[in-house]
């Protein structure tokens, strides 16, 4: 909230030597965050009074212009009638002060035969004032906030002497619909109207913690600086309440848990058009908080002086008892702003015989609104559940300040002590009387005392205060606090919390007001022994090794969002029944066409590659390591056991498998080319078998290896699709993908993609070594026609089989199909290595053992040795 | 005998003599250092050290030649031998320094020509930066936790203190999923990993758990709705806001240098209290050293422990977490918080596959 810094210091006890920067720093340490500093209206050069006293419209122009005659003063007389009504009408109301009657000057007095008075000629586009109103001028040479100099120019055909001033141009708050209009009496034409505004002040703008309610108030805020300061604080809310005599109106409170307290006060008589006083105004305004009628005005006041907002209901417009309950389904209220409003069962309302007429803590009604004619007022201060409060606001998207309050907890205990103030101010202001009777349904429940042993702020911080700092500042907040020696001869602490705190519950909540009020800066720097670490898990390290291998093959890794549409599984063309299509619903998307939590990485990254191809990027290699989430066979709610202590085991199990499987995947996805064209020649385009690769190079940062098979899986191209299999299981697919899926995509043909479930792989803590032979090898070369769907891997695998121990390697160095070797055949040109581990072998034996090699081939496929 | 005697003076005589020697080394030292390359020298080889060259014939004549005279010939043959060979030689030596100087100059290329056939990956930032703040807990002792991203409520809000009406929960902040009775949330902060961590692991617990969290923010410069957290727990007999403090400091000085510091101002979080907010000196901050707000600490409220099992009388800990991308942010100057979201390699690339 805004506050203006001569406000809150009203009730402290301050020396000359504090200044804005002192508080700010205070608030800082004290937990309230200081989001802004303004300085007040800093205007230079003359700025007067002026009194309105001839309007000429002018119509000639696109938009209605005024040219006023303003007095700015009268050069040889002083005018007491004014001064006096000034006095009074700018000091602060004394809250004690009974004497109600309003004495404010009446503007009509000055005219008839005084010496014509001094006036300026001065255009102005605003039209919410009269002749006779006395407004704020900025006299040529004058320089307002913003560093904006007023001249005399020549403006809509006319001379215009200077500026007639709203109150943002004078950096009064923000409101800029329309100019500045002082209540009757408040000053003179040609007062400097500096000391009148009260110019001369700073706004801090805080926002205080969620759980510090009273915080929201000039008294709550005051409070904390009497704390940080260490200076006596004078409670605004400690006023005299008389009892009452009867009833102010009826009301039955349905609803008791929602509306523990409700409190009624009315004021008849009232002056409807009395002008709120401009000391009043001017705080609203500071607060950022357009003025509106005194009575809505009031009540603002004092929402924001005590922190208990109030309603205030045209009496007139009741019918019959106030009843406070919960909401029927189907009704409906049309809210001051408004905005007819479905009600929600859950919602506490206020109704009277014509049905609901007020949102309870949040807005009012519009059928019972304070207009500009009621004189009969009743105001209300109710204690709402804050939980039901929060649930209305958000319920109906309505922040109103009165609900920010309420649902942060309002002191209970408040309500007679607001409505007394505001009833006070009604009548000083505004003529009215205030009614005997008072309403009072529930009764302020005291918090219930918090024990704690006496050092426990000691010891939770580290840090041994001085004695009495625990009393002495749990008595600063306003606790009541004893102290006594339990039976094993702790000291102990009891604290009853004041009436408004609902936050001081358990010892830490003490302790905390304890440590923050002492600062923690005096907390000192102390690392705790280190405890013996494991360092990280085989999985943790596994994933770095995965991640770091793509890197440094050229894959840079991208972090895309996990939602995706349910039409991507259509782009991917996956059958009805594939699982990928069980996804988990996201209730509240952000974009509502994303509302599906994403069971594969690729989307993600596809999304990715195409705003880099858009981008101007089309050789592109990104990859992602991340979890995605598998919704399975049918949800089960998650059981909520409570938080009084550990869920029960089988509790406990229920929610951990309630939450759906969440493995983590590693994806890959190329477009255009993978080695570049460049001055060294051509390039190569990305093709399924770098997807592949990059299977492989993930399983060796695993510390394993894959096996590949010829798979259909979509998305993939069905003839260039690899299943990707460790220890027997499948673990994901690599391969081009298909071009029908790459076409519904928008993306570049060819392009390819691998996807693996990292968690399936079998986690390998120590690799075994090899055992490497330092005897010469013996190189054979092979070359076998095969029938050309025979995959590689299986000759290969055969080759290995027949070599034997002796075969160490096997590669793959040429493949040949056409006339040589026949239609449906292909060759396969393998180098065989062999090596036996104990002796130079002879040809004899690596003849043997290549002969063996290929027998193998030969036996399960039909190979021919190729001449 | 004198015929024998002229036999071998008109035979012999001619090609043994000093001066036949020393001219036949004089012409071949002449031809030699007249050729001005290896192929030339090569030409010019045999007419001066081949089989007909006249050093050769003449050291063929030594046989005819008195035994008394043969010493002193094959001695003056040996040395113009010798003689052409050594210029010879000499010549080769030279040349060939030539030529290979030649050939290096011929071969010098332009070192500085590209060579990015394989186009460079990388390390996200956000990747990179979790694994060193790891690393750091990891030297001080704490092992890394981790936990799903699509969380039970139990454990991302009740465990963690936050009230049924808790703001937090309204679906204005939080990613509700699953069916509408499900109880499902995508975690809006890694706190979740550190209760199942307090139900399953035996006491004391000193974690961090970095990890994906989620909020119901707009993608814009400063927000996104899927960031990263690093967040800490340690749980122990006796440990103090000054222990938290401490390891905060060590933790700031390992990532922004030994100048760093923290500060922590009053704060409040459900699930920690007291509650602070961390301010870190930050030596290299944009205008000059000073703080910037990094994340949220506090001693873990005694109903966080209870709910996980933990005896509040007897155990006591600390959490704290911060905003890996705010912190790259600033750490880095990152202008624009899309750009560690959107996968452009544009961005990524220059942070290399920092491990």
């Amino acid at each position: 909230m805004r506050v203006p810094v001569s406000w809150l210091t009203e009730h402290l006890e301050l020396g000359d030597d504090v200044t804005a920067d002192t508080l700010v720093e205070a608030f800082v340490n004290l937990g309230v965050e200081v989001e802004s500093v303004e300085r007040v209206g800093e205007v230079a050069g003359p700025l007067v009074v002026g009194r309105v006293a001839e309007i000429e419209e002018l119509t000639e122009f696109k938009k209605p212009i005024r040219y006023c005659r303003v007095e700015i003063g009268e050069p040889d007389s002083a005018d007491d009638t004014d001064g006096e009504a000034y006095d009074e009408a700018t000091r602060p109301a004394d809250a004690d002060d009974e004497a109600g009657d309003n004495e404010a000057g009446d503007d009509d007095e000055v005219a008839g035969g005084l010496p014509k008075p001094r006036t300026n000629g001065i255009v102005c586009g605003a039209r919410n004032f009269a002749e006779g109103d006395l407004v704020v001028v900025a006299l040529p040479g004058a320089t307002l906030p913003g560093d904006f100099t007023i001249a005399e120019r020549k403006t809509y055909g006319r001379i215009s002497q200077g500026m007639i001033c709203s109150a943002k141009e004078l950096g009064i708050g923000d409101d800029h619909s329309g100019i500045l209009v002082l209540p009757p009496g408040t000053a003179s034409p040609g007062d400097d109207a500096r000391e009148i505004l009260d110019l001369d002040d700073t706004v801090l703008e805080l926002t205080p913690t969620p759980d510090r309610g009273y915080a929201l108030s000039v008294r709550g805020l005051a409070r904390e600086l009497s704390c940080a300061l260490d200076v006596p604080f004078g409670d605004p809310a400690r006023l005299d309440v008389p009892e009452p005599e009867g009833e102010a109106w009826p009301v039955r409170v349905e609803d008791p848990e929602g509306c523990p307290r409700f409190v009624l006060r009315r004021v008849t008589g009232l002056d409807a058009g009395a002008p709120t006083p401009w000391w009043i105004r001017r705080r609203l305004l500071l607060a950022g908080m357009r003025p509106i009628s005194l009575a809505v005005d009031v009540t603002n006041y004092v929402m924001l002086e005590l922190g208990h907002p109030l309603h205030a209901f045209d009496t007139g417009s009741l019918k019959g008892d106030l009843v406070v309950r919960r909401a029927e389904e189907g009704e409906k209220l049309t809210t001051l702003d408004d905005a007819e409003r479905a009600l929600d069962p859950d919602d506490v309302v206020i109704a009277d015989d014509t049905g609901v007429i007020s949102l309870a803590g949040t807005m009012g009604g519009a059928t019972t609104e304070i207009g500009t004619e009621s004189t009969d007022v009743l105001l209300e201060a109710a204690h709402w559940d804050p939980a039901a409060i929060s649930r209305t606001a958000r319920r109906h998207r309505l922040f109103s300040e009165a609900a920010k309050r309420f649902e942060r907890f309002t002191d209970p205990q408040l309500c007679e002590a607001a409505l007394e103030r505001a009833a006070k101010l009604l009548r000083r202001h505004g003529d009215g009387s205030i009614q005997p009777g008072r309403t009072v349904v529930g009764e302020a429940e005291p918090a219930p005392a918090v024990t704690m042993p006496i050092n426990l702020p000691d010891r939770v911080a580290g840090v041994r205060y001085e004695r009495g700092v625990t009393v002495g500042r749990l008595t600063q907040i306003g606790c009541k606090v004893a102290v006594d020696t339990a039976d094993d001869g702790t000291t102990l602490v009891h604290a009853v919390p004041p009436s408004w705190r609902s936050d001081l519950i358990q010892p830490a909540d003490l302790v905390e007001e304890v440590l923050r009020l002492e600062g923690y800066d005096s907390i000192p720097s102390e690392l705790p022994p280190a405890p013996a670490g494991r360092g990280l898990t085989e999985a943790q390290r596994r994933e770095r090794a995965v991640s770091r291998a793509l890197a440094e093959a050229g894959y840079v890794e991208a972090l895309p969002f996990p939602f995706v549409s349910a039409s991507v599984w259509d782009d991917f063309a996956l059958p009805a029944d594939d699982v990928r299509r069980r996804t988990v619903e996201v209730q509240n998307p952000l974009e509502s066409d994303k509302n599906r939590l994403t069971t594969t990485l690729l989307p993600g990254l596809l999304d990715a590659v195409q705003r880099n191809i858009s981008r101007g990027t089309r050789d592109v290699s990104l990859f992602h390591i991340g979890q995605v989430v598998l919704a399975g066979d049918g949800q089960v709610a998650a059981p909520d056991p409570g938080v009084e202590g550990r869920p029960a085991d089988d509790e406990l199990a229920a929610l951990e498998a309630a939450v759906p499987d969440q493995p983590r995947h590693v994806a890959v996805v190329l477009a255009g080319q993978r080695l570049r064209d460049g001055w060294w020649g051509k390039g190569e385009t990305a093709g399924w078998a770098d997807a592949i690769q990059a299977a492989r190079l993930v399983a060796a940062a695993a510390k394993t290896e894959l096996e590949v098979e010829a798979a259909d899986a979509l998305p993939w191209h069905p003839g260039r699709c690899a299943r990707l299999i460790a220890d027997g299981e499948t673990v994901g697919y690599a391969g081009e993908l298909h071009p029908k899926v790459l076409e519904a995509l928008e993306l570049p043909k060819r392009t390819v993609a691998m996807e693996l479930n990292l968690d399936g792989l079998p986690l390998r803590e120590v690799r075994p070594a090899p055992s490497i032979s330092a005897f010469p090898p013996v190189l054979l070369d092979v070359a076998l026609v095969v029938d050309a769907d025979v995959p590689s891997a299986q000759v290969a695998a055969a080759l290995r089989d027949g070599g034997g121990e002796l075969l160490e390697d096997v590669a793959l160095f040429d493949l040949y199909t056409g006339e040589q070797v026949g239609e449906g055949k292909r060759s396969l040109a393998y180098k065989l290595r062999f090596r036996a581990e104990d002796r130079t072998l002879t040809a004899e034996e690596a003849n043997g053992a290549r002969d063996a090699a290929v027998a193998a081939v030969t036996e399960r496929f039909g190979a021919t040795l190729r001449s | 005998m004198s015929e024998a005697s002229d036999k071998q003076s008109a035979s012999g005589g001619d090609a043994l003599a000093p001066e036949t020697l020393q001219a036949a080394v004089t012409a071949a030292e002449q031809a030699f250092a007249a050729a001005a390359d290896l192929d030339e020298l090569a030409a010019v080889k045999p007419a001066h050290l081949g089989d007909q060259a006249p050093v050769p014939q003449a050291r063929r004549a030594i046989g005819a030649l008195p035994k008394e005279e043969k010493s002193d010939a094959g001695k003056r043959v040996n040395e113009a031998r010798q003689a052409v060979q050594a210029a010879y030689d000499e010549r080769l030596a030279v040349l060939k320094t030539e030529r290979d100087e030649k050939v290096l100059a011929e071969e010098a290329v332009d070192v500085t020509l590209p060579w990015d056939r394989v186009p460079r990956g990388a390390r996200h930032p956000v990747t990179t930066i979790a694994e060193r703040i790891s690393d750091v807990f990891v030297g001080m002792g704490y092992e890394i936790a981790e936990g799903p991203e699509l969380e039970a409520e139990w454990f991302n809000f009740d465990a963690l203190n936050f009230g049924k009406d808790h703001p937090a929960r309204q679906m204005a902040d939080t990613f509700y999923a699953g069916a509408e009775d499900s109880n499902l949330v995508l975690r809006t902060h890694t706190s979740p990993v550190q209760a199942r961590t307090l139900l399953h692991r035996d006491l004391p617990v000193y974690i961090v758990c970095p990890g994906r969290t989620f909020r119901t923010d707009e993608l814009d410069s400063t927000h996104t709705p899927v960031f990263h957290q690093v967040e800490g727990l340690a749980v122990d007999k006796g440990l103090t806001m000054a222990n938290l403090r401490g390891t905060l400091d060590a933790f700031a000085k390992a990532i922004f240098g030994e100048e760093s510091g923290t500060r922590f101002r009053p704060h409040f979080f459900p699930f920690t209290e007291p509650s602070a907010e961390v301010d870190v000196w930050f030596p290299e901050k944009k205008g000059g050293a000073g703080w910037v707000e990094w994340g949220g600490c506090g001693m873990v409220n005694p109903n966080v422990l209870r709910a996980c099992g933990v005896d509040p009388e007897v155990y006591s800990g600390f959490a704290f977490g911060m905003g890996l991308e705010r912190t790259l942010m600033f750490r880095n100057g990152i202008p624009d918080m899309r750009d560690m979201v959107e996968g452009d390699i544009r961005f990524t690339v220059p942070f290399g596959t920092e491990a």
